[in-house]
């Protein structure tokens, strides 16, 4: 066949593919309705004809002969692998009449909507949910412990989610005039290149250090961008509240903090009372009556009286007020009671002092000479890159160590700074969910807004995002209290392999349920459990529009395999079918809706000819200094979309939910710390989750070329610790706990602390028998049989994901 | 016509594989199979305890140096998708010259 038979079309990622969060251009190249070749698209700023491999192997996943093709439905016992292939009408039919039994029965809140990490899902899933009547919607990882925790965090100190700012918002990248290379780039928790699909581009990074930019990498493992940092902190896992409380100790002791802008922009000088048992921020409604509860106090230096910060107006009741920043007064209150009051900062630097660089090197084991040079390095640096991974998230104190890491770029002012850390904003404006809870046609009622799994035990899920909480899903499939959960829609999701924790719990849920969907690509674990498996198309066989952050862009369906068809298109089928009032047929006039209702001055059609938008330069979703500009906040002021229009270092939203308003750290619940005895039994401290340049999650296991790269379920272990229990590079090996245990291959290296053992997650063994009981080989290798459910801060999010402890022996003779 | 060859500046090389695949998929070679470029890590200790990680792509004898896309003016597929973008196509020569300016590069330049 002639060269001239092929076509090229310009397209862009967003899974399933290479499983990422990414945003690459790509060039596929298409003979005879086949995708015979992808490349990167040289043109793409994103990318600039760059690719990861796992975007190379496309054309052997999208035609690999184990992908699901047609829709089927079980007609053994469940997990039995036995199938019987239908129409789509079918299985639409089966679905509709399924659901809506159990909508009879016991209401649409017993039917619960699984994903897994959000890639190209969270807005058509959630749609499926509001349009049949539910309210639980899902991530399946125990705490929600991916994202939504950091995200949280920054919501609430700056109104607004940042990352890293690697000039992804300019067409000439890091040639632009605005742009500034940072000086130093901290990178906390992720492994680039092998954590790409987590979000942006991971050698962006590269560039800068080619660039100029100085690394500090904060890492249990030496990854070869540790052993290329200017210090590498090798901390214990789970310890980086203790850490981030320690820069914040350098930065204030040593007074290397900006204090122009911390007093310009942060809520440093209001005044907190601390008469109670929670320290409470001062309110206007606390001094006088019929004063605001929105409005907070500072101590007015000049007229040695409290004033009052109006919050709406983000400004002082009165000219010329000077607050005080670092003290503490008496103030009279309404009730004629005085109270002692504190300055937001008093508190926060008394938080921060017993973290001293000694103290976080007894609790990290990173040496303090080392901790109080990176933050110094960091501070010093401008401007600076702060770029955290998820095991801020994968641990029980995941907002609190959050929000000491944020409070690192506010103290600094690395905030929407070129080079810094930006505000990340939806592009153009244009939100790819076509509803949230609250509004559109198939808004839910307040009743059923309730019946929000989990809303009722942790506030903060109520105000933040619409998500179920998982781990007391799963146990309502069990104790039906308050309500039965009772059907499971799983869709780009693998919670038996994968994202569960607990994994013979999610099995015996399964097991439970009356009725099960589970759609995707392959025959997974989880999927081969279900009662009825959908085909899901990758990204080059779906329509779709991507706006995370940067850019806007098209998603073009290039081909179509089999009978798969895109998650936008089955849910939207189901979604119809469940609400007469569903406005869209197609997906192309959704994403029609979607781009005019957000003013993005164009159509899909448009867009897709354009594949890619950056917003320009001035618009509220483009870079630098919006806070100073007024382009945050809906009234048009400078200042940010908190409460209080501040910087909150001393959170207004989590004192509303009862949580700690400042940062602290807790140890990890099972530690050499927390549980000597437990220590003593299992000596060695057990993390998960490292990335590979050769899968992402629990994806890509069956994809030849892939595979050949990290072939084994392993265990990375310290040479010393290996040689003390016996264990050779390549024999396959025991992890237990008091919860679990798994079989690994050791991988004896030096990458790891000899007191710590990584076990990546999310293997099975596509190759394997899939039936039940053996489900592709989850019982031998699947890590999550040693972490439980239901471990979280007293916010309900995070979970042990990244800490706890096991000890490691040979196969033979146990 | 002058010799063309592979500049490989390796100190930013970061092990990422996207070269392996790339030339797995332009040339439809089996998994399993030697492929144009077969990525290397060295992992070692310092004097002083620090580990230094490497990595180097070694090209193969199985490398045409690309000479089915470079007849239509393309360059390498393992050069354009290169992650860390330290691979280099051109007249050797010239990347010799640039080479020579390095600290760590390796130039190939294919054949026997
Ligand atoms: S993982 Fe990274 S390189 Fe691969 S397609 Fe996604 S953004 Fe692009
Ligand atoms: S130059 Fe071409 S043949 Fe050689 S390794 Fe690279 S992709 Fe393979
Ligand atoms: S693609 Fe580039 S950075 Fe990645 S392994 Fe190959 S040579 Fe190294």
């Amino acid at each position: 066949m002639s060269e001239e038979d092929v076509t090229i079309v310009k397209t862009t990622t967003w899974s399933a593919g290479p499983g990422c969060h990414g945003n690459c251009g790509v060039l596929a190249h298409v003979r005879d309705g086949k995708v015979i070749k992808v490349e990167g698209d040289p043109e793409h700023p994103w990318n600039q004809g760059r690719v990861c491999p796992r975007l190379l192997a496309m054309p052997q996943y999208m035609y690999h002969p184990d992908r699901l093709q047609f829709p089927q439905k079980r007609v053994g016992k469940r997990g039995e692998n036995k199938w019987e292939r239908i129409s789509w009408d079918e299985a639409y039919d089966l679905i509709e009449k399924r659901m809506n039994e159990i909508k009879a029965e016991h209401g649409p809140e017993s039917m619960v909507f699984l994903q897994g990490t959000g890639r190209d899902i969270g807005g058509w899933i959630s749609m499926l949910a509001y349009a049949y009547g539910s309210p639980n919607w899902v991530f399946g990882l125990s705490g929600i412990s991916c994202y939504t925790p950091r995200l949280m965090v920054m919501w609430l100190t700056q109104g607004d989610f940042c990352v890293g700012d690697a000039a992804q918002w300019h067409t000439k990248r890091y040639d632009d005039p605005d742009y500034k290379i940072p000086e130093s780039i901290t990178m906390w928790g992720q492994n680039l290149p092998a954590s790409c699909p987590d979000g942006f581009f991971s050698h962006w990074y590269v560039d800068l250090m080619k660039k100029g930019s100085e690394l500090v990498v904060i890492d249990p493992r030496c990854t070869w961008l540790a052993s290329r940092a200017k210090i590498w902190l090798q901390i214990r896992p789970g310890t980086d509240g203790a850490l981030a409380l320690a820069y914040l100790n350098v930065i204030i002791n040593e007074k290397l903090y900006d204090e122009g802008y911390v007093q310009k922009w942060t809520n440093a000088h209001h005044l907190v009372r601390v008469d109670g048992v929670k320290p409470l921020l001062l309110r206007e409604s606390d001094l006088r009556a019929g004063g605001s509860a929105s409005n907070f106090v500072v101590w007015d230096q000049t007229a040695d009286a409290p004033a009052v910060w109006l919050s709406d107006q983000q400004a002082y009741d009165r000219e010329n007020v000077a607050p005080a920043f670092d003290d503490e007064y008496d103030v009279l209150l309404t009730d004629g009671t005085r109270v002692n009051c504190k300055t937001v900062w008093r508190m926060f630097r008394e938080r921060v002092a017993p973290y001293t660089p000694e103290k976080a090197e007894e609790i990290t084991w990173a040496p303090a000479r080392d901790i109080a040079a990176a933050a110094r390095m960091y501070a010093k640096s401008k401007p600076a890159i702060l770029h955290w991974g998820l095991p801020i998230d994968t641990i029980q104190t995941t907002v609190p160590t959050a929000q000491a890491i944020n409070h690192l770029w506010c103290l600094t002012g690395n905030l929407d700074n070129p080079g810094g850390n930006v505000i990340a904003r939806y592009p153009n404006s244009v939100v790819t969910y076509p509803y949230n809870s609250g509004g559109g046609v198939m808004s839910l009622s307040p009743e059923m807004h309730a019946k929000r799994i989990g809303t009722w035990k942790y506030p903060a899920l109520r105000d933040f995002r619409a998500w179920a909480h998982p781990d007391i899903m799963l146990e309502q499939v069990f104790s039906e209290d308050p309500y039965p959960v009772k059907g499971m829609w799983i869709q780009t999701a693998n919670p038996l392999a994968c994202t569960g924790l607990d994994p013979a719990k999610w099995l015996a849920a399964m097991e439970k349920l009356d009725f099960t969907v589970c759609v995707d690509l392959f025959m997974t674990p989880t999927a081969m459990m279900a009662d009825l498996v959908l085909p899901a198309a990758t990204f080059l066989e779906k329509d779709s529009l991507k706006g995370w952050w940067v850019p806007l862009q098209a998603i073009k369906k290039v081909v179509t395999v089999g009978e798969c068809k895109s998650d936008i298109e089955i849910n939207m089928e189901m979604a119809r079918r469940f609400n007469p009032e569903f406005p869209w047929k197609k997906p192309q006039e959704m994403f029609d809706t979607i781009l005019k209702n957000a003013d993005a001055g164009m159509t899909y059609q448009e867009l897709c000819d354009k594949t890619w938008v950056l917003p320009e330069k001035g618009h509220p979703s483009a870079p630098y200094f919006r806070y100073e500009k007024g382009l945050l906040r809906e009234d048009g002021k400078p200042g940010f979309k908190t409460p209080s229009g501040k910087i909150e270092l001393f959170s207004s939203w989590l004192e509303k939910w009862e949580l700690d308003p400042l940062p602290f750290y807790e140890e990890p619940p099972y530690s050499p710390v927390s549980t000597p005895d437990l220590y003593k039994e299992y000596p060695l401290i057990l993390t998960t989750g490292r990335r590979s340049v050769a899968s992402y999650h629990s994806e890509h296991r069956q994809v030849p070329w892939l595979r050949e790269i990290d072939p084994d379920a392993i265990l990375e272990i310290h040479p010393q610790t290996a040689r003390e229990l016996d264990i050779c590079h390549g024999e396959t090996v025991w992890i237990e706990n008091q919860f679990g245990k798994c079989k690994r291959v050791a991988a004896v290296t030096p990458a790891i602390h000899p007191k710590v053992v990584m076990a990546p997650h999310g293997w099975w063994m596509p190759e394997q028998e899939g039936s039940s009981p053996h489900l592709f080989g989850i019982w031998d290798v699947n890590i999550n049989q040693l972490i439980p459910m239901d471990h979280h801060g007293a916010s309900g999010l995070g979970c042990l994901a990244k800490s706890i402890l096991c000890k490691v022996y040979k196969m033979e003779g146990k | 016509m002058s010799e063309n060859g592979i500049l490989v500046d390796y100190t930013y090389c970061t092990g990422c594989s996207a070269c392996e695949v790339a030339c797995k998929q332009e040339y439809g070679r089996k998994a399993g199979a030697v492929g144009g470029v077969k990525v290397m890590e060295l992992m070692h200790e310092l004097p002083g305890g620090k580990l230094d990680i490497t990595y180097y792509p070694v090209f193969t004898k199985v490398c045409s140096l690309c000479a089915p896309r470079v007849k239509k003016g393309l360059k390498p597929a393992c050069v354009i998708h290169c992650m860390a973008n330290v691979l280099t196509y051109g007249p050797a020569e010239e990347l010799a010259s640039i080479s020579f300016k390095k600290r760590k590069s390796v130039l190939w330049k294919g054949g026997e």
